[in-house]
């Protein structure tokens, strides 16, 4: 690189003019300098991050200080691995995040159906608002209207009370319908998205060979819908199971991995950085499976 | 154009191959720094020009600058002498001040025992000399060169005062009263009338409650300090803590979190701090709080701590003076809810009888109170080492919210 300083004993020239030079007929440099800044970030500041958990979910700490000890042992991952209640957590976590994405792709695909196929384009730009503007606000507000809405004295209470019904107060069911809600619009953009490129044609095709609309549904939109509904269960499946401020805004105390990753954090280092190991082996699984399942293909 | 060797795969190898070797390169930088007491670790020999600013961990209400409440201030005040610009964080548990005071981003913290002892071990926090501190002549003998404040008579803080955990209930729902004992929220027989209503602490630590009312309901199982719990011991308690769990609808450890529960009816009875029934009884809430004196209480003895990493010694010097000022500590004292740390602040109460009521000379039940303190596997009698240390309660409470 330096011989390309040399190389130009031209009069004095601009910065610009001999870093042009520089550039000029060396692509693997012009490549490597357009790189250099994401991938520096994504081997830094990405990986980097999820390096430093996974080397310090090997250490322990010291008995009475709590201080981190810097020596590798696995007993973490024992620790994980053999306590019942580390499973179930995990257990759970998986559960709901399951639970939310199917509930968020029955709701979204009609939603989307209506909104890629037949809305008039003018309701169809008022829906897609409709469905960002909650990601306008913060997700904290968010969280906590619903602690609000599912409180005792809270709308929800209130309004089912004429009918002698009450609330699910706050505990698992709550934790499903707030996730449900947040999560929403992540599962309704990309099935909207890739409802809208079948070409209509192809419908009217199955219209005319005698299909009944159930069939058409079944056997030509579905089969090409069902990537974007996988592309977008990887977002609804692992927010759910990363998050912790849900649980610990409307859960009953029901521990789920983000909370005991929350909790821990500052009682054992070592010990949370080996539990959140766990959504990670989840997702990777579950994005290998996605990537079988085509969500990769068309986005 | 030169032609590129475009294998996706021996690019996929390489970027594998400098992440491993980064991977390699971070765990050896790390275990070669020892961290912890970057600092020194001799107390300040005389206060110099304060700095210009202030970096504190504090429990809520301690730091008060008349934005949580017109006219609740002794920070504004303090800044102007000082000239030392005062930022606070608000922990809710002594584990999350612990965690705080190890990033070495504040100069002092007021720790609870159970992170006194972990933060002097941890080499976080520094000696302190008492003689710049004019006011630590005035502090109650009983809270001086204290197991969880000292290290061979050398203080290692400065006490800011001490209360009880209480026994909090909604005077609407809670019927008939539940006395002055902890049964109505560990008994399952009169927690399940309020079943999903019941809140505890959501800390390791809320273990020692357990074990305290087993002290008195268990007598058998011979628990004689609620922090120093041998395995069987330890196993009723967390059974009992589990049982309590069905009736639990959920634990708090943000306190406004705790107000809001309060305040809806979500939470009707639990162990409160005397700040949120304060404030509670403040808005005007039909709530009501006791010291459950049949089985005691546990506790705080709080102490202001200087942090080895300090960027602002000489502020943090004048913040503890001006923290156990007569007149700032009775403030402090009155606005959380406990007795103070200097016993001329007394004199300076809005309610006369305040020092009285909350026995701040430890001659009523104070003394007999069981502040917190870090668990050991060290029994401190003739056990040995056979006590749960703190790591197992950590795991302990983990499998009571199950």
């Amino acid at each position: 690189m330096d011989a390309a300083g040399v190389a130009a004993p031209a009069p004095r020239r601009s910065v610009g003019h001999r870093l042009a030079d520089l550039f000029h007929g060396r692509p693997r440099l012009q490549a490597g300098a357009l790189l250099a800044g994401p991938v520096g970030w994504l081997v830094v500041g990405y990986l980097g991050s999820l390096a430093v958990l996974l080397i310090t979910a090997f250490w322990s700490i010291g008995e009475l200080s709590g201080e981190i000890e810097r020596a590798a042992t696995l007993d973490n991952f024992r620790l994980i691995a053999e306590e019942p209640v580390y499973r179930s957590i995990a257990g759970r976590t998986i559960a709901i995040a399951a639970l939310v994405t199917i509930t968020d792709a029955i709701l979204a695909f009609p939603l989307a159906f209506y909104m890629a196929k037949v809305a008039t384009p003018r309701l169809r730009g008022a829906l897609v608002v409709a469905v960002m503007v909650p990601l306008w606000s913060a997700y904290l507000v968010k969280a906590y209207a619903w602690r609000t809405i599912l409180s005792e004295d809270g709308p929800l209470n209130w309004a089912l009370a004429p009918f002698g019904l009450s609330g699910p107060g706050y505990g698992l069911v709550a934790v499903w319908l707030v996730m449900s809600y947040l999560w929403l619009p992540y599962m309704v953009i990309p099935i909207y998205a890739g409802l809208e490129r079948i070409p209509d044609s192809l419908l009217n095709a199955s219209e005319d060979l005698r299909a009944r609309p159930f069939y058409t549904f079944r056997r030509v939109i579905l089969p090409l819908a069902f990537p974007a509904v996988v592309a977008g269960s990887i977002f609804t499946f692992s927010l759910t199971l990363g998050d912790f401020i849900a649980p610990s805004l409307v859960g009953s105390g029901d521990q789920f991995i983000g909370t005991v990753v929350f909790s821990t954090i500052t009682t054992n280092l070592p010990l949370a950085a080996a539990f959140a190991t766990v959504p990670i082996v989840v997702m990777v699984v579950y994005l290998l499976g996605a990537r079988r399942l085509g969500a990769f293909e068309h986005v | 154009m030169r032609t590129q060797d475009a294998n996706p795969q021996r690019t996929a190898w390489l970027v594998i191959a400098s992440l491993l070797a980064f991977m390699l390169l971070f765990a050896a930088g790390c275990g070669d720094d020892d961290d912890g007491g970057d600092g020194t670790s001799a107390a300040l020999e005389k206060v110099g020009q304060p700095e210009d600013q202030l970096d504190l961990i504090a429990w809520a209400g301690y730091v008060e600058d008349g934005s949580t409440e017109p006219g609740v201030d002794w920070v504004t005040q303090f800044e102007k002498q000082s000239g030392c610009q005062v930022n606070v964080k608000v922990g809710n548990t002594s584990d999350e001040m612990v965690q705080l005071m190890r990033t070495g981003q504040y100069d002092g913290v007021s720790a609870s025992g159970d992170a006194t002892l972990r933060l002097i071990e941890g080499n976080d926090v520094n000696p302190v000399n008492t003689d710049l501190v004019a006011n630590y002549a005035d502090v109650f003998p009983g809270l001086k060169e204290q197991p969880y404040n000292s290290v061979d008579g050398q203080m290692y803080g400065i006490p800011h005062g001490r209360g009880a955990n209480l026994l909090m209930y909604n005077t609407d729902t809670v019927k008939p009263s539940p006395g002055e004992s902890w049964s109505v929220v560990f008994d399952p027989k009169q927690a399940s009338k309020y079943s999903g209503k019941v809140t505890a602490y959501d800390s390791p630590i809320y273990i020692a409650d357990a074990a305290l009312y087993l002290k008195t309901h268990q007598p058998d199982l011979g628990i004689e300090n609620p922090y120093e719990l041998d395995q069987e011991q330890f196993d009723a308690a967390i059974q009992l803590l589990k049982e309590q769990r069905d009736n639990v609808g959920e634990y708090w450890s943000d306190y406004t979190k705790q107000i809001q529960s309060f305040a809806n009816g979500d939470t009707v009875v639990g162990t409160t701090w005397p700040y949120q029934y304060l404030t509670l009884k403040g808005e005007g809430k039909d709530v009501e709080a006791v010291y459950p004196s049949k089985e005691g209480s546990t506790g705080w003895s709080d102490t202001w701590m200087i942090s080895s990493d300090a960027k602002h010694p000489n502020c943090m010097y004048l913040w503890m003076n001006h923290i156990i000022d007569p007149k700032v500590n009775a403030e402090v004292a009155e606005w959380f809810g406990e007795a103070p740390a200097n016993s001329k602040a007394c004199q300076f109460t809005e309610n006369k009888n305040h020092c009285d009521e909350y026995d701040a000379a430890g001659e009523r039940y104070l003394d007999d109170l069981y502040y917190w303190t870090t668990p050991l596997t060290d029994c401190g009698d003739d056990r040995g080492e056979v006590c749960k240390d703190y790591a197992d309660w950590v795991q302990g409470w983990t499998e009571v919210k199950g």
